[in-house]
């Protein structure tokens, strides 16, 4: 299916936000997750279903002022 | 210095890690200045995070996450969520952006982020202006510390509202207040730690300085002179001359 990932068009298997996160490379990675501009804290991840055309934001810790 | 969330800093100077010609500049900047917080962000995933993440470890200071660029109460909360669980820590840098060419503070948006943050446990330091009204509420919704602008971020004109800021630290003497943004020189910061300010918070003054390591040394000194002048209780200022020299003895020539 086809779902939006940091504003990309991608093509995923994964039924949940681990499955995808693990499908892209960053299963280990130190990442804040939003699903459709809602938090999913990491305990929800394995549980919280993604479906076609939801959009993913994956965030890293970047420099700041 | 008061206290931040029950914590007492070993400097009051926070210092943000953006726009660093480099990583090792960045440390260096770091160790130079002795800052005990570095300000931090999230930004979409694009390979660099996780190597930022252990630089940011390394420098053995406090993390204070922001939610820049935020122009909602919604989005930033959102984002302190997520930072949250990122930084491991209840501290959030609350900014939410109402114009975009004075990135001045959104005092609706802020208060409503502010009531919904504290509520669910964050300790948070909300980016405001110097308006007594504004604070009064932020601390009313839970906020126990408040992060006056000097000036506009990245503006570099120091304390913009000097009478203003006097004024706000002169109605709220126990809360602990940061100067955040707008500072462009050592002699800003140590200004604000003259006027009773807790701490202040810089980025962009180091960070785009021809030496950012040089200047964040400066501002460490500075804010040590700021901070030691104001527990030294400095004299009131007069309109007239009073001479310093004895008069009492001085020849009849």
């Amino acid at each position: 299916m086809k779902i939006e990932v940091n504003g990309a068009v991608r093509d995923v298997q994964g039924a949940t936000v681990a499955g995808v996160l693990a499908e892209l490379g960053w299963g280990e990675a130190r990442v804040a997750i939003a699903l459709n501009g809602a938090f999913v804290p990491k305990a929800a991840r394995a549980t919280m279903a993604v479906t076609e055309g939801d959009r993913l934001e994956v965030l890293a810790p970047m420099q700041g002022g | 210095m008061r206290r931040f969330y029950g914590v007492r800093l070993e400097t009051p100077l926070m210092l943000g890690t953006a726009q660093y010609p480099s990583p090792a500049v960045l440390e260096a900047a770091f160790r130079g200045s002795k800052a005990s917080v570095a300000t931090v962000s999230l930004r979409r995933e694009a390979g660099k995070g996780q190597a930022f993440w252990q630089i940011i470890r390394s420098l053995g200071v406090h993390v204070l996450p922001n939610t820049a660029g935020c122009h909602s109460a919604q989005e930033a909360v959102t984002t302190a969520r997520m930072a949250r669980e990122m930084f491991e820590t209840n501290w959030i840098k609350l900014e939410v952006i109402g114009h975009a060419d004075t990135l001045q503070p959104d005092p609706f948006g802020l208060l409503e982020a502010t009531e919904t943050l504290a509520a669910d446990g964050f300790e948070v330091f909300p980016y405001t202006t110097e308006d007594q009204v504004l604070a009064g509420r932020l601390l009313a919704a839970g906020a126990q510390v408040l992060m006056p602008w000097g000036a506009p971020i990245g503006s570099g004109l120091g304390l913009n509202n000097r009478y203003g800021l006097k004024m706000l630290r002169a109605a709220f003497p126990d809360v602990p207040m940061v100067i955040d943004a707008g500072l462009g020189l050592p002699s800003h910061a140590a200004d604000a730690m003259e006027l009773g300010f807790d701490a202040v918070l810089l980025n962009t003054a180091v960070a785009q300085a021809g030496d950012p390591v040089a200047m964040a040394r400066a501002f460490g000194l500075a804010v040590q002179a700021g901070a030691l002048a104001r527990g030294a209780d400095p004299m009131e200022p007069r309109e007239m001359a009073v001479p310093s020299t004895p008069v009492l003895g001085k020849a009849w020539l």
